[in-house]
């Protein structure tokens, strides 16, 4: 007696059937499908045992197997054999069937499968040279079987931000930088940017004279002054105006300005394909819930652990995980049940807390304010006092950032337990609120920082920005990037060398309570990403003012990796609270695109509104930086000029603006009407089969009534493996399946 | 045909290239590390089978809770004691790959999980599930209550025609709508 995938015999150990069960069309379906797709390997030595005895039944069964079969190869001709669930040696079998069948076509069709064959494995060899390409495979394939998915994917993060750097330093290098360096070689003649010697077009020079005391140029490498000021790293230097090559003529302004453009552009569309996938798996989820409990369960093994360790934690935060959610269930349960008076209670605690939040952040963007009014003065001043303490003033306004990020999350972690949410909810607000702080840092530090350049003695300033203390602003703010770039970098290694290492010696070595309560260090992957994401946002909107810092973002974030893997697999243990990949490729990239719009906000504005300064850079000769574009518009030829003209008119604007909100709310109106759907057919399902249920025991009833029938079944033994299965309230006729259901329908 | 002496040859590179979703590099790789768990001997004979016990010797495979499962779904020997062939080997690559399909790693995992082998995931199989997953000792396990409330929400989410067990059509469509499943049913040698 074979047992079956699918079906089985019943716990008597009789052999019996039911002729009816055996005529229902939806189990011929369920045969016809098992044969063709479908199946398991103990199949194949009774697929043609199961053909023989299927013509003992009522129904002949070969009837229906040709029909099914032609269909059935009509069907599996499109799809490619690998993708079907069997064994080697039956695929080869079906690929010889394939063959032979394919002899009998046209030359016609015969070509097109061919020709379809041999796309497919060009296809597949292009992609295995692209995968082999892929930078750090190795090392990001060791920490997924040390750790899993979770963590893997901030790593695969950072990989991507390297690359997104390195394009975007490529984008900027060989528009703006490769025809002035190519220039003398391919007979280009240079027109720079004129000198009209009005007062605003001082520029007085900021390198050293004299004797150069050595820490100075460590001072100058750190904070991108000095030496560093007047070199292609700035803006300052690229006084280029065009580039008059023998046929044309390259305006290298016009350059500059869309080279940004283009950038900002591309990180867009870059970032949103890449989320564009899990984006689309978050949406067909139609749970409201956080977690999903057959995600959980069934996509909850990470089966690329091979290290014991790894898989003995991976257990133990499955438990954690399986615990919490199902004690979340029961807060769920508890909210629902609470009193007025105490929900009353709990909106006054959190909206007490809220306001201590909001306290909180305003006093740290107070202090990042002052601090860099401070350190300009400081700067301004030029009152050397100390190596040491120069430096301090430098960067007073990056060490005051970092400070906050610090402070900060620790302290929303602690308010957080107050305000009495769900677990899941914590999470997601504690995280808000730590994102919002550290990108909005950047924007405080620049709003003072444009405060202190438009703040001149008398008012309105002569030249749209304090040209005694800021002759060349743009290069001022660079420096700002520069610096802080350099301290971020300069933050992470030490706090890796000087507080993990400690950290994991202490905790290894030393046994006393201190050690035990801190505990090994975990590796936090929001905070973790928040720290990179703040890097890239300074990246964006350095560059405008400091074209080689993609470049120094490339090789930060090349160290990075190296330092976090390091550090991960000495160091840290898995996080106690799993982070899924799914959910986590989403927050990053979520993440990321809230940086990337936090950073076009700044660099626009200065683009369009603040003055650019008439002592350096190549938009000298004009007002603001974005007036390039008009005067290149003015100078094209009619027709073009016409049509951009049109294009960014208000009536077209208003009509794309109408047609894309007729799209999106014809597109939200389907996939409401397709759940609607599917919830309808989810109903209609359970209800047929009870349907089907009620009537094979009305049938069956009817049955036993006349004696006549009940031989049939015996005289006719089948191969054990035809029976469905039903419930345990009838008897002899029908067989049965497992005790507690009472209906099934095998689809 | 099967496995060969020491090398594979072309045409039956190519052709575990049309049948598996293997890249030339990941079977020939497969090749070497079964070729590792066979003894001096027994590498010239074709069609070799190597036990269950070696093949749980693999790096990828110790530390997994379903190893036993998965060789028994992946053999095709006729004494059902999970040894597996090379090329059952390359079926279970292939069906842990990065390019395979949803539809085979949706299949091949419920033939996982259906430890009774009865076709269709009820308590039991689940209840032995989600031990798995958690550890098989005492202080590892979710208390009863625990237990039955998870498999209870289990149900509730996939459970369609509402016959207390998840058949195929439904483990696939659960698993379609499950954003994880893809990224962690992986094994990369």
């Amino acid at each position: 007696m074979e047992t079956d995938a699918v079906f089985f015999t019943d716990h008597s150990g009789r052999i019996t059937s039911n002729p009816l069960l055996d005529q229902l069309p939806s189990y011929q379906s369920l045969l016809y499908r098992r044969k063709s797709s479908v199946s398991g390997p103990k199949r194949r030595s009774s697929s043609r045992g199961r053909l023989g005895s299927s013509s003992s039944g009522k129904w002949n069964m070969s009837t229906f197997t040709r029909p099914f079969e032609k269909q059935k190869s009509q069907v599996t001709e499109q799809q490619p054999i690998r993708e079907l669930a069997k064994p080697m040696a039956e695929k080869r079998r079906d690929k010889t069937q394939r063959l032979e069948e394919a002899q009998e076509l046209t030359n016609w069709r015969q070509w097109r499968q061919s020709s379809h064959r041999y796309l497919r494995r060009l296809r597949d060899d292009a992609q295995e040279w692209l995968s082999s390409m892929k930078l750090w495979r190795g090392d990001i394939h060791l920490i997924e079987g040390m750790f899993g998915t979770g963590i893997l994917s901030y790593f695969s993060f950072l990989r991507f931000l390297v690359v997104l750097n390195l394009i975007i330093f490529l984008i900027k290098f060989s528009f703006v930088m490769l025809p002035i360096i190519i220039a003398p070689y391919a007979s280009g003649n240079i027109t720079y940017n004129l000198n009209d010697a009005g007062v605003c077009s001082v520029y007085p020079s900021s390198a050293r004279r004299g004797l150069v005391i050595f820490h100075e140029h460590i001072t100058d490498l750190l904070s991108g002054g000095g030496f560093l000021e007047q070199t292609y790293l700035f803006y300052g230097y690229y006084k280029v105006d065009k580039i008059h090559f023998t046929n044309v003529t390259y305006n290298l302004a016009l350059a500059y300005l869309l080279s940004t453009i283009a950038y900002l552009f591309l990180s867009l569309i870059w970032i949103v394909k890449r989320s564009a996938r899990g984006f689309k798996r978050n949406l067909v989820q139609d749970e409201d819930r956080f977690q999903s409990f057959c995600n959980k369960i069934f996509a909850g093994w990470d089966f690329c652990i091979t290290n014991e360790n790894a898989a003995r934690l991976k257990r133990s935060s499955l438990l954690y995980e399986l615990k919490t959610d199902l004690e979340e269930e029961r807060i769920k349960q508890k909210i629902a049940d609470r009193t007025r008076k105490e929900k009353c209670r709990i909106y006054l605690i959190r909206l007490i807390l809220n306001l201590f939040v909001i306290g909180v952040l305003a006093a740290c963007f107070y202090s990042i304010y002052v601090a860099t009014i401070f350190s300009q003065e400081a700067q301004m001043t030029k009152i050397k006092v100390n190596f040491i303490v120069d430096l301090i003033y430098e960067y007073l306004p990056s060490i005051v950032i970092t400070l906050a990020n610090f402070i900060t999350p620790l302290l929303f972690s602690v308010i957080i337990n107050y305000e009495d949410y769900s677990p899941a909810f914590e999470i997601r607000f504690t995280l808000m609120r730590c994102v919002f702080m550290r990108l909005t840092s950047i924007g405080v530090l620049l709003f003072s920082l444009w405060s202190q350049i438009t703040n001149c003695e008398e008012e309105p300033c002569i030249c749209g920005y304090n040209h005694l203390l800021y002759s060349c602003w743009e290069t001022r703010v660079g420096q700002e990037m520069y610096k802080l770039t350099i301290f971020d970098f300069i933050t992470i290694v030490a706090v890796t060398i000087f507080v993990e290492f400690p950290r994991k010696l202490i905790v290894k070595h030393c046994d006393c309570g201190l050690a035990k309560w801190w505990g090994q260090q975990e590796f936090a992957i929001p905070q973790n990403v928040l720290e990179i994401v703040y890097g890239q946002t300074i990246c964006w909107i350095g560059t405008f003012y400091c074209p080689m810092l993609p470049a120094i973002c490339t090789i930060k974030y090349f160290f990075i990796f190296y330092i976090k893997k390091v550090s991960l697999i000495n160091n840290c243990r898995p996080a106690t609270r799993p982070f899924r990949a799914s959910s986590s490729n989403f927050f990053f990239l979520g993440v990321l695109l809230i940086g990337l719009a936090l950073a076009c906000l700044p660099v626009t504005v200065s683009v369009a509104q603040i003055n650019c300064s008439h002592a350096c850079g190549p938009f000298v000769n004009f007002n603001t930086s974005w007036e390039v574009l008009p005067t290149t518009v003015s100078q094209l030829p009619s027709g073009a000029q016409t049509l951009l003209f049109a294009l960014s008119s208000e009536a077209f604007a208003v009509s794309f603006f109408v047609v894309t909100c007729l799209a999106m709310f014809y597109v939200i109106a389907l996939a409401g009407a397709h759940k609607r759907v599917i919830n309808q057919l989810r109903d209609q399902l359970a209800m047929e089969g009870r349907d089907k249920r009620f009537l094979i025991q009305k049938l069956c009833q009817a049955q036993r009534l006349s004696p006549v029938r009940s031989p049939v079944s015996k005289s006719k033994p089948r191969s054990p493996s035809y029976h469905t299965s039903f419930s345990s309230n009838f008897s002899e006729g029908v067989f049965l399946a497992h005790s507690p259901p009472d209906s099934s329908t095998h689809v | 045909m099967g496995t060969t002496a020491s090398q594979l040859g072309k045409d039956l590179l190519s052709e575990y290239q049309e049948l598996t979703f293997l890249t030339k590099q990941e079977i020939l790789l497969a090749h070497k590390r079964f070729s590792e768990l066979l003894s001096k001997d027994e590498r010239n004979l074709p069609n070799t089978r190597v036990s269950m016990e070696r093949i749980l010797t693999l790096p990828e495979l110790k530390s997994n809770p379903f190893r036993e499962r998965i060789c028994h779904v992946f053999s095709t020997s006729d004494q059902k004691n999970g040894s597996l062939s090379f090329e059952d080997f390359l079926d279970l690559l292939s069906a842990f790959s990065d390019s395979a399909t949803l539809e085979i790693k949706s299949h091949y995992a419920f033939r996982i999980f259906d430890f009774d082998d009865d076709g269709t995931l009820d308590c039991g199989d689940l209840e032995k599930l989600v031990n798995c997953l958690t550890g098989e000792t005492d202080d590892t396990r979710l208390t009863t209550d625990e237990m039955r409330q998870l498999i209870n929400n289990i149900l509730e989410e996939s459970d369609i025609d509402k016959d207390g067990t998840v058949n195929l059509s439904e483990f696939q469509h659960v698993i379609s709508r499950s954003p994880d499943f893809v990224s962690s049913f992986k094994i990369v040698l």
